[in-house]
Parts: C-alpha cells; structure tokens; sequence
C-alpha cells in the first residue's frame, strides 16, 4: 500500500479490534450453510432410505412389528414371476418411452428453434401436459382408452379403421401401450424445452459456416448441432430415465398394475405389496430392487456425460 | 476467382427497409471493403452475397452465374466470421477440413491442402487442438485456415478483426493484405473501422442507411469525398467542419459565420456561385491547418481559442474552439501553446472543402 511505502511522520495503521466473531472462520460459515441442506436431506431422503432397509430385512406387516428376516423377503423375489413380470416391465417401459421421447422431443424442439409468429407463446403451449397435475392429465385419458364411450375408439371407429371397440386397458399388451402413450405425451415437452434451451446456446453462425462449407441441412444436424447438443441430451435423458424407471402415477391412475399385474413397474407393485396388500416388509423389498439398477444406469450415463463434456 | 455483381439489390424485413438499392461492381482479384456505421446495411449486403439472407428485390452475380436462388454452398464461397464461427467440438485440423470433406475431396488431397494453409497461416503446431485451447489471433488463423483450403472464387470477411485486441488487430491487418496479396481471390470485407478499409481495400464503399455514399480508392474518398458524411467518416482524426454562409464581398466570395470569415479558394469560387446568401459547410482535414505565421494572406486564416494541446511526439492535435465550431489542428511538435491561448490558424486553400448546406454534397471546383 502507498501509505505503508512512504515515511511521512503523518503514517497511521488502524487496527481491528479483536472482537469474537466465529463465522469469519471459513470452516465455521461452511458448516452452517451445509445445516439447512443436511438436515432436510437427512430427514426426509436418508431417514427413510434407511427406515426402508432396516424394513426390508424384517417380515413386518401391518400391526405386526417383525423381526428380523435377514435376505429373506429378496429370495422370495427372486422366485416370485410377478416381479420377473415387473423388471422387464420397467425396463421396457422406461426405454421405449425415453427413446419416443427424445426423438420427439428433439423434433420439436428443432422446430420450435425456428422463428415463427406465436413463438413465445406456441413454446409455452407446449409446456401444457408437463404443468397439468399428472393425477388429472391421467384420468382424462383413461377415460378416453374407456372402450365403450372414449373418443379414441369412436374416432377410429367412425373413421372405418375399427369395426370392434378396442379394450385398450383390458388387454395386457394394449394397456402397456396405452401407459407407454400417455407417458411419451406427458414426458415430451420436458424434453422439447430443455432441449431448445440447449439448441439456443448454439450461435447460429456455427449453421451458417457449416451451410458455406458445404453441409446439407441434415449433414449440418448431424455434424454440427448433435454434438454441440449431446451434453444437454445426456442430462436430459438422465433425469427422465430416472423419472420414468420410477413411475407411479400413470399406471395407478390408468391400470393399477392390471390387467393380471401385465402393466406393474416397481412402484406399483411395490406399493401394492406394501400398502395394498400390507405386507410392508415385502413392498420395502421391492422399491429397493429398484435401487441397485437405477445405480448403474445414472453411474454409466454419468461417466458418459464426463466424457462428453471434457471433449 | 470471380467477379461479383451486385445489381440494384434491396432488403426488407418487415417493415425495415435495410438495403435500399445497392449496385457495386467488383472486379476479379479485388478486394473491395464495406464500411460504415452499425446498421448500414453492410452487413446484410454481404450475407446476401453469402446466400445467408434472401435477396427481396435486385441481384448477385458471382462470376457469370446469378445466384440470387443458390444456397451458399452451391455459391463457391468462402466467409470468415466475427466471431470466427469455430466448430467447437472439432479440432483445428477438422474444422479446416469439414469445407473438403463435406464436398468429398479425397482424404491425400484434404491432408496436403489443410498442411498448406496450415504453413502459410503459421498453425501447423496446433492442428490437433480445440479452438477453445488457441488465443484469439490463433482462432482468427483457423478462421481464415478453413476459408483459403477451399480456394473458393470469393472471400467474404464480415468484421473478421473486431474481436482481436488493438495491437493484434494491426498485425493481422497486414497478413491479410499479405494474404490476398499472395492469393489474389477476390475479397468483400465488411469493417465498421475507416482505418481498416482505408489499409485493406483496393476500393472502399462507405455506406449509410442501406445507401452507397461513395464509392472509390481510399485516397480518393480522403482527397475528394463526396459528400459531408463520407468527409468525416474517412480520415482520423476526422474533418473539420464549419457551418458558413456564402456572402459576395465585391473582391469575390467569402465564407462567414459569428468567428470567421475567409476567402472561398479560386478553384471553388465558380462551382459556389449559386450558393450565395445560402448556407455551407466549410471542410478542413486537421493536418491541412497550421498555425499562421503572418506569410499567409489575412483572409487564409481565423482566430481559434486553445482548450487542449494532445501530445503525440509526432505531432501535436490542438483541439481548439472557433466561435460556435470545435476543430482540430495537428500542427509542429515544436508548436507551444497554453491552453486557453487565443491563435490564428492558417488553412491549406487548395485542400478546402464546401458542402450544401441542405443535401451536404460536396462542392467541386
């Protein structure tokens, strides 16, 4: 400092006076920022994460505390054909719904990049089935796969494509095609969006210097915008898997696992066994078999994203 | 390399009227510069050139070939963007051969022409690094790496040097007339910088809401622009102006305001005839007054009061007040004046400038 450098009689140094004043400790302040987050994550994730193991490894019922079983209730899965049904189930489900919705939702979000009249609000539009309460969304289209009176069946119907009503959730192939729909239509904009946002950081110059140098509209896509997209993608694709391996509120709403458990994933099948049938010990078994999977799907997809991005 | 033409050309957007009947005339191996203010519409003639922007009204020609309905890749172009347009996810080597092998050059052929530029631009060290990796000259090379490898028919620079630092600014400046010198492609290089395209260009278009002020050799838009707006565009620092009325004395024409009243130079008194009893703009380029030593005729000179002396070494610019006109003067460094000073300024007869005082075009003797 200027003053410290010169030797002039007039040179001052003010010190602090020590006053006790702990969250000037960085370690301190660190800790008491972390509180709020640990304790709402302690409490409602890793409290009954943990409650939901201790529970797995006992035969407790309702109105009856158990004890301790220890793998018992997992052997019993692994014999049991439901949950066969249900894994391949999930499985089939959360990949043809992601792949339906990333192509779709890349779509539009390509075309929603454009520049239109209504563009702000056409966006926003698009948006509608992921705001609508999935509960409400749900019921409305179950009532519209209803064979006798929906609109789907009078419409194929009148249009001549149908001479029979369709039980669409009456049949156990057709009921999981109707979830995997509404799924899809629920879980597009969630990808549209996102994936226009990420499209929107792509300086169009890149377009432009890709059309000079000679690229056709799709080489451009596949060259240029994919690549520079795929980190966003991969985020996206993250959540939605994780989402959709979890789902619950379609299938409750739509099938409740039937028809002849043809359409349980994990969380309804779980929550059956648990809640439904009681056997909470057994219904603990089963959301935590989901566990182990989901681990490996967000580590792979995660190391991919790593990758992506040191690129 | 080609020729372009560009033939009474317009843009519209909405209801903006961006490029309003533009004609330019390029010749093979020149390297024409637009320049002018943000919003001249420079910008949007070259991505028209480009086949970036639609052509409302009007037509480009590149060589024979009008190509007002070709997509710019079927153009045989090349551009160089402000921001330098790098693929990212691509390195040096790939970016500079995505032109070649979108158009399916063989891998030998794309190898020895991407090492060619390479050496030329002084990049051969970094062709298997990311553009996020290289400083901004580096970048800039890449840049203009990926338009010479495909040895088009025509360069098309839109500000390529705005975002480098000063200093770097100046440097690339030089390699790219280097550059052009070298290859000879002809060249449309959009600049809102006179500095620039008074260097670069062969001939310089100065530009203003969507319309051609002047077209012509960078001398000739310094010695004799065509109007008021091109006279103070061109040259730093920029002409004097003074608003005067043209008044008849007896002994000839004079040019007065409140300050001053000088002699309008004989080569002029004929073609400012009819501008007696109107107003003009009297023009004078800094370098072109000195301070007056008593040689000079009374009436070649007005009085200035000093506000500040700026010291160059070379020179020093006297920014100084004449009744209700700011002007600068660069006159001797030897020169000592105080700020506050009152001087007389002796002007260059010969290198006097009028404009009309309602359309502003120059006044030609």
């Amino acid at each position: 400092m200027a003053v410290a450098a010169s030797t002039s009689t007039s040179e001052r140094v003010i010190v602090a006076k020590a006053k006790w004043r702990p969250l000037e400790n960085e370690r301190n302040l660190a800790w008491l920022l972390l509180l709020p987050t640990m304790v709402l994550l302690g409490l409602f994730i890793a409290y009954p994460f943990m409650r939901g193991l201790l529970l797995s490894v006992t035969d407790t019922r309702v109105g009856i505390p158990g004890e301790f079983v220890g793998l018992a209730n997992f052997r019993r899965l692994a014999s049991d054909p439901i949950f066969h049904a249900v894994v391949w189930n999930t499985c089939w489900y959360t990949l043809v719904t992601t792949i339906f919705k990333l192509g779709l939702g890349l779509w539009l979000a390509l075309l929603l990049n454009r520049s239109f009249k209504f563009k702000a609000f056409t966006r926003a539009f698009i948006l509608l089935p992921f705001i609508i309460p999935t509960v409400l969304s749900t019921f409305a289209w179950k009532w519209m796969f209803d064979p006798t009176f929906s609109v789907l069946n009078w419409m194929l119907y009148q249009t001549g494509i149908i001479r029979v009503a369709i039980n669409w959730l009456g049949d156990g192939d057709l009921a999981m095609l109707s979830i995997i729909i509404v799924n899809i239509w629920r879980g597009v904009p969630f990808f549209a969006i996102s994936l226009l946002a990420g499209l929107q950081t792509i300086s169009p110059d890149l377009n432009e210097a890709a059309a000079i140098d000679g690229a056709r509209p799709l080489q451009r896509f596949w060259y240029i915008t994919w690549p520079l997209l795929l980190p966003v993608t991969m985020v996206v694709m993250l959540f939605s898997v994780i989402q959709t391996f979890a789902d619950f509120q379609i299938v409750y709403v739509m099938t409740g696992g039937g028809p002849a458990n043809a359409t349980h994933l994990f969380a309804t099948y779980a929550y059956q066994l648990g809640v439904g049938t009681g056997l909470l010990s057994q219904g603990a078994a089963v959301s935590l078999a989901m566990f182990p999977i989901l681990l490996l799907i967000v580590i792979v997809q995660l190391l991919y994203i790593r990758r992506v991005e040191v690129r | 390399m080609a020729t372009v033409s560009i033939r009474e050309v317009h843009k519209h957007y909405d209801d903006f009227h961006a490029v309003k009947g533009v004609s330019l005339e390029i010749k093979d191996h020149e390297f024409v510069v637009l320049v002018g203010p943000s919003g001249c519409g420079k910008t949007t003639t070259l991505r028209m050139v480009a086949g970036l922007e639609s052509i409302t009204e009007g037509r480009v020609l590149i060589g024979d070939t009008v190509v007002n309905e070709l997509p710019p890749m079927d153009r045989d172009i090349a551009m160089v963007f402000q921001n330098y347009a790098l693929y990212p996810h691509m390195s040096v080597y790939d970016n500079m051969a995505f032109g070649l092998k979108m158009r399916k050059f063989d891998k030998a052929e794309i190898k020895s022409r991407v090492a060619q530029a390479a050496d030329i631009l002084g990049i051969k060290d970094h062709l298997h690094r990311k553009p996020r990796q290289l400083s901004g000259g580096q970048r800039q090379r890449v840049a203009l790496g990926r338009a010479i490898v495909r040895n088009p028919q025509v360069f098309l620079f839109d500000e390529p040097l705005s975002n480098l630092d000063a200093k770097l600014r100046v440097q690339m400046r030089v390699e790219l007339k280097k550059l052009h010198q070298r290859l000879g492609t002809t060249a449309i290089y959009v600049t809102h910088d006179q500095v620039e395209a008074m260097t670069l260009g062969d001939r310089v278009v100065v530009m203003k809401d969507g319309l051609i002020q002047q077209v012509g050799e960078p001398l000739d838009l310094y010695n004799t622009p065509a109007n008021k707006y091109v006279a103070g565009f061109i040259g730093s620092p920029a002409m004097n102006f003074a608003d005067v009325t043209i008044a008849n004395n007896g002994s000839g024409l004079v040019a007065t305001n409140t300050a001053m009243s000088i002699a309008v130079p004989e080569h002029l008194a004929a073609p400012l005839g009819p501008h007696v009893g109107k107003p003009a703009t009297f023009g004078i380029r800094p370098e072109d007054l000195r301070l007056a030593d008593g040689s000079e005729p009374q009436h070649q000179t007005f009085e200035a009061v000093v506000e500040v002396a700026e010291q160059l070494g070379s020179e020093i610019l006297l920014d100084v007040t004449c009744g209700p006109s700011s002007m600068v003067a660069s006159v001797d460094p030897t020169v000592r004046v105080k700020p506050g000073e009152k001087i007389r300024l002796a002007f260059n007869p010969k290198r006097a400038h009028f404009f009309d005082g309602k359309s502003e075009m120059a006044v030609r003797g």
